[in-house]
């Protein structure tokens, strides 16, 4: 480990000679400037969404680290985080209280806690914290709520909104940053509080609940369904279901009826308060095709749900200190020197002997790789660009290996913050 | 079945396999069930309806399936399969019931997307031969892999009689048989790797068919760890060697010899990745499975690209005897 963090350092100052012999056509973008995002005590959360797989959640924890030791009091929500990443902020286990990450820097005054999101047991508190508790543990343990609780398709969305109310709500953190679930489709915790909404409103919610509560017949007439109707309706659902758990989701139902209401008013704030002006929607990327793709598709979607978008993060860029060497000229002289040098020794095997002529050959021939890859990132970042011209773009160099302890996640704020055109704060 | 940490290609290995599986007078289906339309993407075409549809034929001639399942529209075939409700279906959908059961009712959406799957697997022609040779499912990611495939034997717990029961069973049967393989897309990084490592136990605990691994976007080993020592002996002799090339002076300050910096330094870090995937390659042994390894496509994954990954499966599958 400590050989990699001496390489972050490294990579860092070479990523810095890098930003200012690079960004040909950046330069026109707008840039983010992360450390004013994270500065500004206006900004009290921060939320980052991207695809799988692109940084989300080390982004998330950079951003913590950087904010809590420039003095601000942060809390990283995060939500099925790799163990590793959660290991070097100090979290072992799921646990839904923030616990304070011991080795930040705490002299301008900030704390950094971090939390990972336990679906079960926020659920459970929900129930717990709003029926009595004779009716709780009828839900508790309800076998149909026991399973919607665990984890299917759409509640960690449900419950990330909800914890991140509740966080809100406390007014204990200066920001909060929210790294979101790796959701099926890609924005589903902006659609979960609709959802919850359209289908709290729906009819078929009081058509479950209907035959459980003794006034069922006022719903009936509601319903313009009729006795007959309701039983035929019920009759299917048991030839569907199996009696036993339509049961079980009509007493669920009817346990849950006067959380509903709460459910959806909690639900609506948070959408409500992802709008307001102390939000800052962070889209992170890797620059790839597909990753870029959805980065875009994000931003449109912000948009139309009106979610202040501050800029997107771009990961995982490579860059050269040798980037005035084409791929073409590497190559011309790659394949130059192995024709001068050893046509006798076979070709690309690390363990043959080493010359002078092979170890440049082979030294040129991965800068023209890189080349080539720096010049697909640039050709994928520029189309996203065109685009969206409106979108600010920070950059983060790629590292060498994964990041998994603090001094790594510093090493990332500092190359996040570090954009060109940014003047150091 | 193939699934993978988000980012490592799990589409494109996909389709590949779809397309590698496809051999001559062969038929094979490649099946997406998160509503992304990404077959659709990768194969240019308008996005996918809920219907079977010739998309490609592979290189071996077969022919190539491609249907994206849709959790409602699943849901409201499987109630005019089993209980000939047309129009009773639109009368749920009004009610909300349809949302209800494809979203919000824990399982019921996944129950759906696995029986629309197994539905295909099983079909069969006239003549009594299965109408697929192979279905390929781009499934959810592996850190919900055994959830979505479980769900089932979740579900027949929760309906215990029935027929929502009798149907989970009977995909659960299909799901577990040794027809089934759940296949792991990884990259030689530390994170994918550990997600297939912990994704293969949970499989394994849970009784589902592992297939292999599939390392995607492997790139070629030009110089190791004591290359990159010999290189840093050796400045001055590779100075001269850059600049007989043509790339300026080798005397101090001159071009040749200013680009040994910062090409020592991309060696450098092209050596410690070599490293860092040999050991993740012997985590990947460790598996004791079958592994794949998919070279890195330079123009990334287009149509040309999943066209030659097929072709390189297609010898590799050969090579393990798991295709003709």
């Amino acid at each position: 480990m400590t050989a990699r963090t001496a390489e972050a350092g490294s990579a860092q100052a070479q990523s810095r000679t890098q930003a200012h012999g690079q960004a040909p056509g950046l330069g026109t973008l707008p840039v983010l400037d992360v450390d004013a995002l994270i500065d500004d005590p206006g900004t009290r959360i921060v939320v980052c969404c991207g695809a799988g797989g692109v940084g989300k959640t080390t982004t998330a924890a950079a951003l913590g680290v950087r904010a809590a030791e420039r003095g601000r009091k942060v809390v990283v929500l995060t939500i099925d985080p790799a163990r590793r990443l959660a290991q070097s902020m100090g979290l072992t286990e799921l646990d839904n209280t923030p616990r304070r990450v011991e080795g930040v820097d705490g002299a301008p005054g900030g704390e950094l806690h971090a939390m990972m999101l336990d679906m079960k047991r926020t659920f459970d508190e929900i129930v717990e914290a709003h029926t009595d508790p004779e009716r709780a543990r009828a839900i508790l343990e309800n076998p149909f709520y026991q399973s919607l609780s665990a984890g299917f398709a759409g509640t960690q969305e449900y419950m990330a909104m909800e914890k991140l109310g509740q966080l809100r709500a406390g007014d204990e953190w200066d920001l909060i940053i929210v790294d979101t679930p790796p959701s099926r489709s890609a924005l589903d915790f902006l659609d979960a509080p609709k959802r919850l909404g359209s289908f709290l409103d729906g009819r078929f919610i009081r058509l479950l609940t209907a035959p459980a509560k003794a006034g069922g017949r006022a719903g009936m007439r509601f319903m313009n369904l009729g006795v007959s109707g309701l039983s035929v309706f019920t009759g299917l659902l048991n030839k569907l279901l199996g009696t036993g758990l339509l049961r079980d989701m009509q007493t669920f139902v009817a346990a849950m009826d006067t959380m509903f209401g709460g459910f959806r008013t909690r639900a609506d704030a948070t959408y409500r308060l992802l709008q307001a002006p102390g939000t800052a929607f962070l889209v992170v990327a890797a620059p790839e095709r597909d990753a870029l793709r959805e980065a875009a598709y994000f931003v449109e979607r912000l948009a139309a749900d009106r979610m202040p978008l501050a800029g997107l993060v771009l990961n995982r860029m490579h860059g050269s200190e040798a980037a005035h060497l084409s791929a073409e000229r590497a190559l011309a002289a790659a394949e130059n020197l192995e024709e001068e040098g050893i046509v006798d020794l076979p070709e690309d095997s690390p363990s043959s002997p080493a010359t002078a002529e092979r170890l440049a050959a082979g030294m040129l021939r991965l800068h023209a790789e890189r080349m080539h890859v720096l010049a697909r990132e640039r050709r994928t970042r520029d189309r996203f660009a065109a685009l969206h011209p409106e979108v600010p773009v920070a950059e983060v160099a790629a590292l060498p290996g994964d990041v998994h302890d603090l001094e790594g996640l510093r090493a990332i704020g500092g190359r996040l913050a570090e954009q060109p055109g940014v003047e150091p704060a | 079945m193939v699934t993978g940490k988000g980012g490592t290609g799990k589409t494109t290995v996909a389709a590949a396999l779809a397309l590698a599986l496809a051999e001559e007078g062969k038929r094979t289906l490649l099946v997406e069930v998160e509503g992304r339309q990404g077959i659709a993407q990768l194969f240019e075409t308008e996005a996918l309806p809920y219907e079977e549809r010739k998309i490609a034929v592979g290189p071996g001639g077969g022919e190539v399936y491609a249907l994206a399942v849709d959790a409602e529209k699943a849901l409201l075939d499987y109630l005019q399969m089993f209980y000939k409700l047309g129009g009773a279906g639109r009368a749920l959908k009004r009610l909300g019931a349809i949302d209800f059961a494809t979203t919000i009712a824990p399982g019921v959406r996944d129950v759906l997307l696995t029986g629309k799957v197994c539905e295909a697997v099983r079909r069969r022609t006239r003549a009594g031969g299965f109408v697929y040779d192979a279905v390929v499912m781009d499934a959810p990611p592996t850190g919900r892999i055994t959830r979505f495939l479980g769900v089932n034997d979740q579900v027949a717990g929760l309906a215990r009689v029935g027929p929502i029961h009798n149907q989970a069973q009977a995909v659960m049967r299909v799901l577990k048989s040794s027809e089934t393989a759940v296949h792991l897309v990884t990259l030689l990084e530390e994170m994918p790797v550990q997600e297939t490592v912990d994704g293969v136990a949970e499989l394994r605990a849970t009784g589902l068919p592992v297939g292999g691994v599939f390392v995607n976007m492997t790139r070629p080993a030009v110089l190791d760890r004591a290359a990159v020592r010999a290189a840093e002996e050796s400045r001055t002799e590779i100075a001269k060697a850059l600049s007989r090339a043509g790339l300026g002076g080798a005397r101090r300050g001159g071009r040749a010899e200013q680009l040994i910096g910062p090409l020592l330094r991309q060696t450098h870090e092209h050596a410690e990745r070599l490293a860092l995937e040999g050991e993740l390659r012997s985590e990947i042994a460790g598996l004791e499975l079958p592994a794949y390894e998919l070279e890195l496509l330079a123009e990334g994954a287009d149509l040309p690209g999943v066209y030659l990954l097929a072709g390189e499966l297609r010898e590799q599958l050969r090579e393990q005897g798991v295709a003709r």
